[in-house]
């Protein structure tokens, strides 16, 4: 019988029981419908997510999360719009469970407030891209607000212009300690130039790679992820609708029901809206290329990857990955 | 050696588990029921979910949710179905 055992030798199997007992149950909410930027290719305007109206008392957001804690929820993943904009919405969640905080950095996080409290910056290249896409060079600010802070990490949407120039702003982040993380874009609103090509997501896969070789101390990643995120495929397996695990279990009438993430939900600000999935329903599932969706699907599919060594060591790599992001083990 | 109900009830389990999870390289008589599912095996929340039902059916009992995180091995599962059963002395 092939077991987990079986397959790792003693250091990868100590590494396997540092993650092997969380029992991680994210969901994620949309802390706000407004944002103190308007990017191109913003899933959330794009969608016209932004448009179900939102919960203004606290003491709502209160009664609400006190409610999605007894649903089983123990991650929240707080988005928007720009959650900063509502500290005391940020701050229910916070008193309550531990949570992470996308941002764009703008804001400083004040730290006497939220201690600890785990906040992901997006940044979507250097500042001629971010200039272009978002309108102003937003890593300029939210370098100076977190540098240094040992519970941020940026989440850097790697766009195909960024292609070989990548390294630029991983020096830059690594230069003012902070880690790095990447997903791809995927071009919701189809802006000129910011698609993928097959050749160009091959480039980039080796890029990443040789990134993750040559700044092992700043960018959060792994290998297999760069494959099975470049490539949309997983032990044989596409990408897509069928298998994407970040369904709202709202919306999930899938049948057969692939493996997902167990009581996930994506809550509109006004909680009571779901949203059908991590990010929009208005986008194209074969051409999805978020960074979490595939990173959960690696994640709820470990029986799969009991099958050598190597798949097992991938799997694992990948939930360490996940682990470090969301504080549950160290950097 | 003629089996005891205890090992023909573990035995019909791991038949289970093979059967509906497609676990491969293992059959009812090498599979080790000590082994940890989850930890071992990989066998996740969904996973149990199908297991039970067909449990369920087969031994006319009802696994109480809550107590699913205790189905580690299939030693605790035909534990627990005897305790269903009132056959646990
Ligand atoms: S900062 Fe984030 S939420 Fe705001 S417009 Fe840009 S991508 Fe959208
Ligand atoms: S758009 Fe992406 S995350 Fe959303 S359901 Fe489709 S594949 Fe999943």
């Amino acid at each position: 019988m092939i077991t987990v055992r079986s397959l790792l030798d003693d250091a990868w199997h100590h590494r396997y029981q540092k993650i092997c007992n969380l029992n991680i149950r994210s969901s994620i909410y949309d802390v706000t419908n407004t944002c103190n930027l308007r990017c191109k290719g913003c899933f959330f305007f794009s969608s016209n997510e932004h448009l179900t109206g939102e919960a203004n008392d606290v003491a709502t957001w209160e009664t609400f999360i006190d409610a999605e804690k007894a649903r089983g929820a123990n991650l929240p993943i707080l988005i928007g719009g720009e959650p900063t904009l509502h500290p005391d919405r940020v701050e229910a969640f916070f008193k309550r469970l531990p949570t992470f905080c996308a941002t764009n950095g703008l804001i400083k996080v004040p730290r006497d407030r939220f201690p600890q409290m785990m906040v992901g910056i997006s940044l979507w290249g250097d500042a001629g891209t971010e200039k272009s896409l978002r309108g102003k060079d937003a890593f300029a600010v939210s370098s100076k607000n977190y540098a240094g802070d040992p519970n941020t990490y940026y989440l850097y949407t790697i766009t195909s212009q960024q292609l070989g120039r990548v390294e630029t702003m991983v020096r830059r982040i690594r230069d003012i300690g902070v880690k790095v993380h990447f997903q791809l874009l995927s071009n919701d609103e189809g802006a000129d130039g910011f698609s993928w090509s097959p050749a160009q997501l091959a480039d980039v896969r080796d890029e990443l790679d040789d990134l993750l070789d040559r700044y092992p101390d700043t960018v959060i990643s792994s290998r297999y992820y760069h494959e099975v995120l470049t490539t949309g495929s997983m032990l044989g397996r596409r990408f897509g609708w069928q298998e994407c695990p970040s369904v709202s279990e709202t919306h999930d009438t899938r049948n057969p029901q692939p493996r997902r993430l167990i009581r996930f939900r994506r809550w509109s600000a006004d909680l009571k809206t779901t949203h059908r999935c991590c990010t929009s329903a208005t986008r194209d599932c074969a051409t999805c290329k978020d960074g979490a969706a595939h990173m959960s699907w690696v994640m709820v599919n470990k029986r799969a990857h009991i099958r050598t060594a190597r798949d097992l060591q991938n799997w694992i790599e990948v939930y360490e990955m996940f682990a470090k992001l969301y504080r549950f083990i160290p950097w | 050696m003629p089996q005891t109900q205890n090992g023909l009830m573990e035995r019909r389990i791991a038949e289970i588990l093979i059967q509906e999870l497609k676990l491969e390289n293992v059959t009812p008589d090498t599979f080790d029921v000590t082994t940890d599912l989850v930890k071992e095996l990989g066998i996740d929340s969904m996973d149990l979910t199908t297991v039970v039902l067909v449990l369920q059916g087969e031994y006319k009992v009802k696994f109480d949710e809550d107590n699913y995180p205790s189905l580690t091995t299939v030693r605790a599962i035909a534990e627990q179905i005897r305790q269903l059963q009132g056959t646990v002395s």
